[in-house]
């Protein structure tokens, strides 16, 4: 088994008296897709913001190859590799497809891009994402899907080690969720390690290696998507009792 | 060096060449004095859409730099007895560092609160002011024009000269944050701050770069005041309209790119001289709500955003 690229170790974060995460050890390893499930509030989001840095956790640390990277600013942690996509689409709304993933080239990946090829590089990406017959528009007129699309194409454009999928697929139609899968695949091929937080089960138990669950906070359960399928803790916060 | 920084340079010495050319051949001295004010004007609205514009943080306190500038001006020479370019120099370095301050209020403050804190320092510094009376308090304070003026035929010639110098290397600077990666960095912050961090961007400095340019900016718009009005109390100084004007007109002219701001404060800067000499002081101020409140409300985007929606439908 190849050495965790993310080790998060007895994390909590709490708003005010509300308890939002506690207790939280994750090991990701380099490559690896894992799947992050949960009911809605049990914390999914909270934990990846504290992974790339949006939020502080109060207690616990973050690892990152090797690094810590607990106390680290978000800007220095997407230059360092860990890369994420919103929830809600947040696109750079003035700019065009092609300008929005100039500015993770231009400042996550600047070291380790070529900078006289800026614009080829983002050419690259939307050949990837599929999105290359957008890269002139306005990105703010864009479907919900070519929407997600770039929020994807725009986290890969930092050159990750290792992307958040944070919803991607939401409210899209089945045909446009194997068409996010499959873009998540070929990132994971060429040897991103993939977080999914998703709250479609033929999605994220298709796509994922492993699986974690998170209820109230808490890390229910873990394991291979069989095992969590047959998982009666699972099923109880999912169901109830 | 491309063919449209070729140009951009090109037009900027020609207008400094023809402003040169003015001195030599215009002998009624009202006209510099106009264009000074619209000059000064200029300089006051590059410098709040650096913040305003391409970093979307709204500057309420220009005032307060403004004047800032124009105190700092009166103490350097009031001391010392420095020459003109050392007092733009040091009005420079003190907004810029008031700038810097501000810059870090961003950390806590976003949208109409960091307006209003903007506010309160201007109120805060003039309030200052009014309590000192090394530089007159709210007495206000006498300067002497300085008798030297180069090769210049009156005070007020070199002064237009200075400004437009000025006014030039502001847009200039203005035009190059716009088209840089710094600028790129700008804009995503201003689209929005928490993907622009997420992209690596580090919002914080850039943030800070972004105010403190400003501030040095209206610093510099500030210090030869003095000496063109010869007499400066706070309530000139600090005067809502100098914020006001730094607001409407990059508001009008456009703000997301670097001609916006320009073309704003020249046309703008323009009606109200034409008006306050023809018609009335008081009018000038009912034009600038007027038409602010007609761009806002039919061409959001401005002057610059108008044509280039003419030119996409032209060309599309």
């Amino acid at each position: 088994m190849s050495e965790p690229i993310l080790r998060v170790s007895g994390l909590a974060k709490r708003f005010g008296g509300f308890v939002a995460l506690e207790g939280i050890d994750l090991e990701v390893r380099a490559g690896e897709r894992l799947g992050l499930i949960g009911p809605n509030g049990s914390g999914k989001t909270t934990l990846i913001n504290c992974i790339s840095g949006a939020l502080y956790n109060d207690a616990g640390r973050v690892v990152f190859e090797g690094r810590d990277i607990t106390r680290m600013a978000a800007h220095r942690r997407a230059r360092l590799g860990v890369a994420r996509s919103f929830q809600i689409p947040k696109p750079f709304r003035s700019m065009t497809v092609l300008e929005n993933l100039r500015v993770p080239l231009e400042y996550a990946a600047w070291e380790r891009a070529e900078h006289s090829r800026i614009t080829d590089e983002a050419m690259q990406v939307l050949e990837l994402i599929g999105l290359q017959q957008r890269a002139h528009e306005g990105s703010a007129g864009l479907t919900q899907v070519d929407m997600r699309k770039l929020e994807l194409a725009r986290a890969l454009a930092a050159k990750p080690r290792l992307l958040v999928s944070d919803e991607a697929m939401a409210g899209l139609s089945s045909s446009e969720v194997d068409e996010i899968l499959g873009i998540l695949r070929a990132l994971n091929a060429r040897g991103v390690a993939v977080i999914m937080i998703e709250h479609i089960m033929r999605a994220v138990m298709g796509f994922s290696e492993r699986v974690v669950v998170l209820d109230a906070g808490r890390k229910i359960a873990e394991g291979s998507p069989e095992q969590i399928l047959h998982n009666p803790d699972v099923e109880r916060a999912y169901l109830g009792e | 060096m491309r063919r449209v920084d070729a140009v951009f340079w090109g037009v900027l010495a020609a207008v400094f060449l023809a402003g040169l050319a003015l001195t030599e051949v215009m002998a009624n001295e009202y006209y510099f004095n106009a264009m000074y004010v619209i000059l000064q004007a200029t300089i006051m609205a590059v410098a709040w859409n650096i913040l305003g514009g391409f970093t979307g943080y709204v500057n309420f306190g220009s005032a307060g730099f403004f004047a800032l500038g124009a105190y700092t001006s009166i103490v350097l020479d009031k001391a010392l007895g420095l020459p003109l370019p050392f007092l733009i120099l040091g009005a420079a370095l003190m907004c810029g560092l008031m700038g810097l301050g501000v810059g870090y209020l961003t950390l806590r403050l976003k949208g109409v609160y960091f307006a209003i804190a903007t506010l309160a320092m201007a109120i805060v510094l003039e309030t200052f002011v009014n309590n000192w009376s090394y530089v007159g308090g709210a007495r206000g304070v006498y300067l002497l024009t300085p008798e030297k003026h180069l090769w210049f035929k009156s005070y007020i010639q070199m002064l237009f000269v200075a400004m437009l110098g000025l006014a030039l290397g502001c847009i200039a600077i203005s035009r190059y944050l716009n088209a840089s990666r710094l600028g790129r960095g700008l804009a995503a912050i201003r689209d929005d701050e928490v993907a622009a961090e997420c992209a690596g961007v580090p919002t914080l400095r850039l943030k800070l770069v972004s105010t403190t340019l400003m501030g040095a900016m209206m610093g510099v718009a500030g210090a030869p005041y003095p000496f063109f009005v010869t007499f400066v109390d706070p309530l000139s100084a600090f005067n809502l309209f100098v914020a006001v004007n730094s607001i409407a007109m990059p508001m009008i002219g456009g703000t997301a790119h670097w001609l916006g701001p320009v073309i704003g404060a020249l046309l703008v800067g323009t009606a109200q001289e034409i008006i306050t000499v023809n018609v009335s002081s008081e009018l000038n101020v009912l034009l600038v709500g007027v038409m602010l409140v007609v761009f806002i409300t039919l061409a959001p985007q401005g002057i610059v955003g108008l044509a280039q929606k003419y030119w996409k439908r032209r060309r599309g």
